[in-house]
């Protein structure tokens, strides 16, 4: 399973890369395996704040229907709007090309607490 | 393709029966309807003989599963053989041929039959409110729901949420968004019950309700289900039953008693009424006292012999269901329940719950099962053991149709990982359940020696492994959307 070094991650298996006061968030290579084949990605218009660790909008798969949680507190500034002609796109792709929102950081600060690719994976040591 | 449609089977010059020559003067279509209403091209109709059509459609019924084929284990859909003899009451002149708009005095036979049934299922609930007026069991939480709020609103103590297990179906926090509600989700403790701590930190002076399905999900009985009552209660709120899982304690614990302020049924499942293609469903909604001028109208009385439908009913949430609900499907639960007389509907939950049990039982060596100890009607197994043998819970299921029997619910609840959820029902005999767990049994073998046999399943149905990801991608729901698809390639 791919979990790359220089992201951090929540719990609830969404990835976070920081770039200067902005930082791109989607769902982990182990998130779009569980979830199989993806539907359909509902995300927030541009423009719309976000808390950490709450719900911020939902990824449908053919098993079921998940909520994405915000890693990060902030203002979404940019969704991948290809996710709305191929949401596979996430299952190919959950690093790259399936990113999901693209948020400005209020508290920096709040990356600190997210875990590191290690503390990630072990954390799904009981599953994987 | 199995069997073409019949657009496919349609011969120009084919016809059904031949219609007599007229005996009156013909009028031509266009002295009958206006211009703009008459077609400029004859509509593209199939044409078919009679035994083409027969046959076409028998066809397309053995493509099918059914409950008169085969074991159909859907966990949380209760699907047992519903008695032909229920059809066969409900088709009776009387009854399939009366119109809702006829005058309560012309119909006193179906309202006693209505409230007959009124009856015996006030005594199975313990409460004295009813309506079977909603269609099924989601619209009976829509009801209830609509009434708490009507409730709280009455008492001038607007509240805005409903505490929600997260083993509950997806039905109940769909209500309370469709309400405007907001859910406030509890997760499950270790033995697969409410977590009562967690509970009491949920509970707060907002609680409209709470809504608890016993037993839940898991097919574990909710023991607690008297504190959680209370804790409700004491809150100034109301505990709702999600009576999905009734038929394992039919006629055996009464809901009024374990605290419930209002309960649904679907009668449709547990009280045998054809569902799952066979439609369409029939939900009762059971309320105690302080809830009744709340339910749907019209609501039905009696006076003496004579029955009549009451509609000067001011704090009705309104109605649910155009006239009196699906007046078939209620004449069919009666006869269901007059059937197996009182003593009997107590021995099917029973036998429902021994057979759940038993197929667990022999079951548990080689599927995980997602809580130990014994069940109530259904249980949940995990594929986890499997899952790291490479096959998962949807090729378990999509292997078992190739034995002829339908596939338990998958991937439900949320709470177990790959989950195979099971319900027997009470009306499998004992070699049937063996047939079922020796085929779950040779799966789990396959898992290990043959896992490529699995993932290739089914090969014996009609149609192979569907596309599921691209059936939900693009839907194609008509015929338009048919030949668009096609015209794109």
């Amino acid at each position: 399973m791919n979990v790359p070094r220089e992201l951090r991650y929540t719990k609830e298996h969404e990835w976070i890369k920081v770039e200067g006061g902005e930082a791109v968030v989607g769902v982990t290579d182990y998130a779009q395996g569980e979830l199989g084949d993806v539907i359909f990605v509902e995300l927030p218009a541009p423009g719309t704040r976000v808390a950490q660790m709450k719900a911020f909008g939902t990824i449908d798969a053919v098993k079921t229907v998940s909520d994405l949680f915000a890693p990060v507190t902030g203002e979404i500034v940019a969704v991948n709007g290809a996710l709305k002609d191929d949401p596979a796109l996430v299952n190919r792709s959950p690093y790259k090309d399936g990113w999901m929102v693209r948020i400005r950081l209020e508290s920096p600060a709040e990356v600190n607490a997210l875990l590191s690719a290690d503390d990630y994976e072990k954390s799904l040591g009981a599953h994987a | 393709m199995p069997e073409l449609t019949l657009h496919e089977l349609s011969v120009p010059g084919h016809r059904g029966p031949r219609l007599m020559p007229l005996d009156v003067p013909a009028q031509g279509i266009d002295r009958l309807l206006p211009a703009d209403r008459v077609r400029k091209e004859p509509a593209a109709l199939p044409e078919i003989s009679e035994p083409t059509a027969m046959r076409h459609f028998v066809n397309l019924s053995t493509l099918n599963h059914h409950i008169d084929k085969a074991i159909y284990p859907l966990g949380s859909c209760t699907m047992k053989y519903n008695p032909k003899l229920n059809d066969e009451m409900a088709r009776i002149p009387g009854f399939a041929g009366i119109h809702p708009m006829q005058p309560d005095d012309l119909v006193q036979g179906a309202l006693a039959v209505v409230a007959e049934l009124h009856e015996w299922l006030r005594a199975i609930m313990g409460m004295p409110g009813i309506t079977t007026q909603p269609a099924a069991g989601a619209q009976c939480e829509l009801t209830a729901v609509l009434m708490a709020r009507a409730y709280h609103t009455d008492r001038g103590d607007a509240r805005e949420e409903v505490i929600v297990p997260d083993s509950a179906h997806g039905t109940n926090p769909s209500t309370v968004h469709q309400v405007g509600y907001r859910v406030v989700q509890i997760p499950s403790g270790p033995d697969g019950c409410v977590d009562l701590a967690a509970l009491e930190r949920a509970i707060s002076p907002r609680t409209a309700a709470m809504m608890l399905t016993n037993p839940n999900t898991l097919g574990i009985f909710e023991r607690q289900v008297g504190t959680i009552a209370r804790l409700i209660h004491d809150a100034g709120a109301l505990l709702y039953l999600d009576g999905a899982n009734l038929n394992a304690m039919m006629g055996l614990a009464s809901p009024g008693a374990m605290g419930f302020d209002f309960a649904h049924i679907n009668l449709h499942k547990t009280f045998s009424t054809p569902h799952g293609g066979g439609g369409p469903g029939g939900g009762v909604l059971c309320v105690r006292k302080e809830l009744e001028p709340y339910l749907p109208m019209p609501v039905l009385e009696q006076d003496g012999d004579h029955y009549r439908w009451n509609v000067d009913r001011p704090r009705s949430i309104g109605r649910v269901h155009s006239y009196y609900g699906n007046f078939g499907i209620l004449v069919r639960a009666l006869c269901y329940m007059r059937s197996l007389g009182a003593s009997g509907i107590g021995e099917a939950s029973r036998e429902a719950i021994l057979n759940a049990n038993y197929l667990k039982a022999r079951l548990k060596d080689a599927y995980a099962a997602s809580h130990e100890g014994p069940c109530m009607h259904e249980f949940v197994l995990s594929a986890s053991r499997q899952k790291a043998r490479g096959v998962k819970a949807l090729d378990i299921a999509k292997r078992l149709l190739d034995f002829g029997m339908h596939a338990p619910t998958i991937y439900f609840p949320l709470i177990v990982e790959e989950a195979l959820m099971i319900e027997p029902t009470e009306t499998e005999t004992k070699g049937s359940l063996d047939a079922f767990a020796d085929a779950m049994l040779q799966i789990d073998r396959e898992s290990a020696e043959d896992p490529d046999r699995v993932h290739a399943a089914p090969t014996r149905t009609p149609v192979r492994r569907l596309d599921e990801a691209r059936a939900a991608r693009k839907l194609i729901l008509s015929w338009q959307d048919l030949e668009a698809e096609g015209a794109g390639g």
